[in-house]
């Protein structure tokens, strides 16, 4: 190393002197040394880009859906079961449930916020559960994975939106969980505001998957 | 672990050795566990390769630990293993979970990543990947031979088709799925962190070119990475659930028929090369950043075209999502695509041109410092521009037409996102070391290590160029099945002694590093007087890197050789006026 | 140190320069039609980036040792918009015109159909082997079906002997084509992906499972050129390699007469 990269010492590193630095202390930011409200905007910003990378992840299968039905000859579509449109209500419903939720939060009524919670939480059991039932039905109708491509795609997208949704309903759970032990304050309102942000994505997916399997058949 | 699960950044600092070494959430530990397992990835990876190019080179020859001499399924099981562990254990992992993690809170002046708990669950993730891939060696029928790009059907029919596609396979989906995901997680932590963390003062605009380069990297990371989950889904279901994705009907191998219909092989490639190509700048955008940077610094001259380097790098991201097709030129896929695959491809030249030009930029005129980083950095640009170069063959489909799947693109690969990135891996490695460990590498072993390897990858990749022009097809085993090959075999020859060399040295780099690790000089806090944030705290830098105090940044990110000031060079959190440059 | 480096990098550029030049080990010469576009096309970029890497490598070896650290004053600039924009346009310029000028040859060889005298050859590839099968006399491809196809009973192909026009199909490991006369190749796969690859015909085709890829091509040149399999297509890809065969029109006749199927 040469002498003089010893003797040069950058001028404001050894302190507070020279302007080059604030007291994080004194900032009155107890949560870190961050800017007010950047860990709350950081949630909801990997929240966007999530739901972004998930995008990705069901428009490769769209695309293989389109391709693959474009080229098979044995393609035979899913008769979709009925007991699907009111699974489908019942997504959207808990979606209503969940947007209840998150004011009732913030406006700070929280018998009310129990209830609203409760609710989705029971909507989005609901679905999976009838989710669940539509699979059965499908297969007592002979209809199973690989059966033809139409029904792989079929459970394959349906079950990644489960799998997806599942992470929804464990994060509810959480939140449940939260409001038992009278902890769910205004200090929560992140969390549950980007779990709401997740679980009406979650319904706006489904509606597309329904969307391609139905009219794209 | 108060604040385990939240944004926070501060989270108190752990004790005992489990939680602080093992599952830390400290993002400068987590960058340090990237790096060694990217360090153990290569390893591995070289060692591979050196078995290649022994079995290439004296086919007849018995090597250890093969039983004897190797035989051709043992060969393309190491080619197929060689390319996912340096592709995705090496190139992916070192330059972003490695340098990345380290660096990019430090030089935006946040006290850790966005979400530290991500970010632990991604590098564990990750090392799970990396186990269960090398567990594919172990396994009855051993590694899989479809080659790092896994093309069904090879892929997707199982052991019918040949040794390692049957459990050998199925490891590897599940670590490249495993992978991903590992991937995705921090290409989110990376992307939040960037927006939502920087310090007052550390607008866009006053980013360093490193941050730059991991933020669009992260981007392409969360776009692509998907993608190739999906693909890998969808070819598990193939292999496992009998679905026909991927497998077209009538296939008979071995006169067993098999019993999938209807799919498309077409489709993995599409969805594999979809992801496939931003791959390749995922592994060479760190490099480019962390290189620029460098320049600029052992230059003593700010970076030239700082908004043009900015420019380039999101077009080589954006445009490098719409050329996914060149490398299906001949595959079947239509030929009118064809053509606008390689315009668009011809069109990432352009950006990449750019970059050239400014790096050439910032060296003239400037004073230029030859310690190791500043070594690799112009290493980097040379073998960026030679392998960037023999791009332009393969990206026209006419002359895709000879060249295709020949040591030409072996060359051309190896040269630009292998070598290239590894070079920038070695500058960045020199570079942050002080600041990572505490202590200063040895420069004369660096410049050992550094002349080697430079004038070694030269001679090992370079004959590649011609035995592609002569013909010669990659992923063979030997010469010996065609006629023409013979007169290359000299070559081969050539080509193994200069790659025994260049391992060899890498010994030397890996004594360095151990070696400097205890009894390096010690690091002060600037020893290369560059300007960012990292050089402004201790080395290494606190638990929460800034001590409680966060730093405000008043300048660009490359203000050296400014007229008039009191040194040459101003840090970002110094007050002192630097002329208007704009 | 710099004085060093600078002289590497220059001489690195001219070795590898040199050896390009001389062409030591390179493409034999084309039998084609697209061989004359190709090696001129081919040349033409060679030239372009071997200016390119010249200015560029030596521009490198130039920077370094014209600027290393001699304690000389640095000028201090943040770049030059002008300059960004002459070069963006310049590359963009050569490099679009580059892949645009080749164009022609991907367009004969993909975007033209074959012609309509061209002899039909069905090209099949399996682990490690190659099959070629000619329609006959009746110039029909007969039935095929994947549950036939055993090599073991002398029928790798699977021909349906049921169907007439499968009866006089011919089936070899090697292809032979006649000299002077344009040729289709049907490229098909009975298992995973294989490359058709000749180098003096300079073209290479996917054979892909599935698929009937096509390639058509007129060999002006009698002889016996090797075809070596360009997609890894498993363990013994490295020899899994058959010859073309190009012969005057007559003894091609005669060599498809000698080996008519005797049902």
């Amino acid at each position: 190393m040469a002498d003089t990269l010893a003797q040069h010492k950058p001028f404001i590193a050894d302190g507070g002197h020279g302007g080059g630095i604030i007291d994080a202390a004194g900032s009155g930011d107890p949560g870190g040394g961050h800017p007010h409200g950047a860990s709350r905007r950081a949630y909801r910003t990997g929240m966007w880009f999530s739901m972004l990378g998930i995008c990705m992840f069901f428009l490769a299968f769209t695309s293989s859906y389109i391709v693959r039905s474009g080229l098979s000859d044995d393609w035979v579509p899913v008769a979709i079961p009925s007991l699907m449109w009111w699974t489908t209500l019942l997504l959207i419903a808990s979606s209503l449930t969940m947007e209840k939720t998150r004011r009732a939060l913030s406006s700070g009524h929280r018998a009310e916020l129990n209830q609203w919670l409760g609710a989705t939480l029971l909507l989005g059991f609901g679905f999976l559960v009838g989710q669940v039932a539509v699979w059965r039905e499908l297969a007592s109708r002979g209809v199973f994975l690989t059966t033809n491509p139409s029904s792989s795609f079929f459970y394959l997208l349906t079950a990644s939106h489960g799998i997806h949704l599942l992470g929804g309903v464990l994060a509810l759970l959480y939140i449940a969980r939260e409001a038992w032990l009278y902890r769910l304050g205004p200090a929560k309102r992140t969390l549950v505001e980007v779990t709401a942000m997740y679980w009406h994505f979650m319904d706006g997916l489904w509606v597309y998957i329904l969307m391609l399997l139905w009219l794209w058949r | 672990m108060s604040h385990a699960s939240g944004a926070h950044a501060v989270h108190a600092a752990p004790t005992g050795f489990i939680w602080k070494y093992i599952f830390s959430l400290d993002h400068k530990v987590i960058g340090i566990q990237y790096y060694l397992l990217a360090l153990t990835a290569v390893w591995t990876g070289m060692i591979l390769s050196l078995y290649m190019r022994l079995r290439l080179a004296w086919p007849s020859a018995e090597l250890p630990l093969m039983g004897g001499i190797m035989t051709p399924e043992q060969y393309i099981a190491m080619v197929t293993m060689h390319g996912t562990i340096m592709v995705f254990f090496v190139l992916t992992t070192a330059p972003m979970g490695g340098f990345g993690n380290y660096i990019l809170p430090i030089q935006i002046g946040a006290l850790d990543m966005a979400f530290p708990l991500l970010n632990m669950l991604s590098f564990w993730v990750t090392f799970v990947a990396f186990i269960v891939m090398l567990s594919a060696f172990f396994v009855t029928g051993g590694a899989p031979t479809s080659g790092w790009t896994g093309y069904p059907p090879l892929s997707a029919v199982g052991e019918v088709a040949g040794p390692g596609l049957g459990l050998g396979q199925t490891l590897w989906i599940v670590s490249i799925a495993l992978f991903c995901v590992g991937a995705l997680l921090g290409a989110l932590n990376f992307i939040t962190t960037t927006l939502d963390l920087r310090t007052k003062g550390m607008t866009l605009m006053r980013m360093p070119l490193t941050v730059w380069s991991w933020f669009i990297t992260s981007i392409l990371g969360l776009l692509a990475f998907g993608v190739l989950l999906a693909a890998g889904v969808l070819l598990l279901m193939d292999r496992v659930a009998g679905t026909s994705f991927f497998i077209p009907g009538g296939l008979v191998i071995s006169e067993q028929i098999i019993s999938h219909k209807g799919g498309s092989p077409l489709l993995w490639q599409h969805l594999f090369w979809f992801f496939g190509h931003p791959e390749v700048y995922i592994a060479i955008l760190p490099g480019m950043g962390a290189v620029s940077h460098i320049l600029s610094t052992f230059a003593r001259k700010p970076v030239f075209g700082y908004k043009a380097m900015v420019l380039a790098m999101s077009s080589i991201g954006a445009v490098g999502f719409m050329v996914w097709g060149h490398h299906m030129f001949i595959s079947g896929m239509s030929p009118y695509t064809a053509i606008a695959f390689s315009v668009l491809t011809l069109s990432i030249g352009i950006p990449s041109a750019i970059k050239t030009f400014n790096w050439l930029g910032t060296l003239i005129g400037g004073k230029i410092r030859l310690h190791t980083p500043m070594l690799y950095s112009l290493g980097f640009v040379s073998l960026f521009v030679t392998g960037g170069l023999s791009g332009i063959f393969l990206g026209q489909p006419s002359l895709d037409l000879y060249l295709h799947d020949t040591y030409f693109v072996v060359a051309h690969f190896h040269m630009v996102m292998g070598v290239a990135a590894i070079f920038g891996i070695f500058a960045a490695s020199h570079f942050w070391f002080p600041k990572m460990f505490g202590r200063m590498m040895s420069e004369p072993l660096g410049k050992i290590h550094f002349w080697v390897t430079f004038i070694g990858v030269y001679a090992i990749f370079m004959p590649m160029h011609y035995m592609g022009i002569a013909g010669h097809p990659r992923r063979y085993a030997e010469t010996s099945g065609v006629e023409y090959l013979g007169a290359l075999q000299p070559l081969h020859v050539i080509i193994t002694i200069a790659v025994i060399v260049v391992i060899a040295v890498q010994f030397v780099f890996l004594f360095n590093f151990i070696w400097s690790l205890f009894r390096g000089e010690k690091a002060s806090i600037n020893p290369w007087e560059s300007t960012t944030l990292e050089w402004t705290v201790p080395s290494p830098p606190p638990h929460d890197n800034f001590g409680g105090k966060l730093p405000v940044v008043y300048h660009g990110p490359y203000e050296y050789s400014v007229p008039g000031a009191s040194a040459d060079f101003i840090m970002q959190t110094s007050t002192e006026k630097v002329p208007d440059h704009h | 140190m710099a004085v060093l480096l600078a002289g590497v990098i220059a001489v690195i550029t001219l070795v590898s320069m040199y050896l390009f030049s001389v062409e030591a080990w390179w493409m034999p010469p084309y039998i084609s039609e697209y061989g004359q576009a190709y090696d001129a096309h081919f040349h033409l970029t060679m030239i372009i980036c071997g200016i390119i890497f010249f200015l560029a490598q030596l521009g490198l070896a130039y920077a370094i040792f014209r600027y290393r650290d001699r304690g000389q004053k640095v000028s201090y600039s943040h770049g030059n918009n002008t300059l960004e924009v002459v070069w963006t346009l310049a590359t963009a310029v050569l490099f679009w015109g580059i892949v645009l000028w080749g164009t022609h040859i991907w367009a004969s060889v993909h975007l033209e159909a074959a012609p309509s005298n061209a002899v039909q050859i069905e090209a099949w590839g399996q682990q490690f082997a190659w099959y070629f099968r000619y329609p006959g006399p009746d110039g029909k491809f007969g039935t095929i079906k994947p549950e036939l196809m055993k090599e073991s009973s002398g029928n790798p192909l699977g021909l349906d002997l049921t169907d007439q026009a499968a009866l006089d199909d011919v089936v070899m490991p090697i292809v032979a084509v006649p000299v002077n006369r344009p040729v289709e190749l049907i490229l098909r796969s009975k298992d995973v992906i294989h490359n058709f690859f000749v180098r003096e015909l300079r073209i290479k085709q996917d054979l892909v499972p599935g698929l009937e890829n096509r390639l058509h091509f007129t060999a002006s040149q009698t002889g016996r050129f090797e075809v070596p399999c360009s997609e890894l297509c498993g363990l013994g890809h490295y020899q899994m390699r058959t010859f073309l065969d190009v012969k005057p029109e007559a003894e091609f006749n005669s060599w498809l007469q000698e080996n008519a199927p005797q049902y």
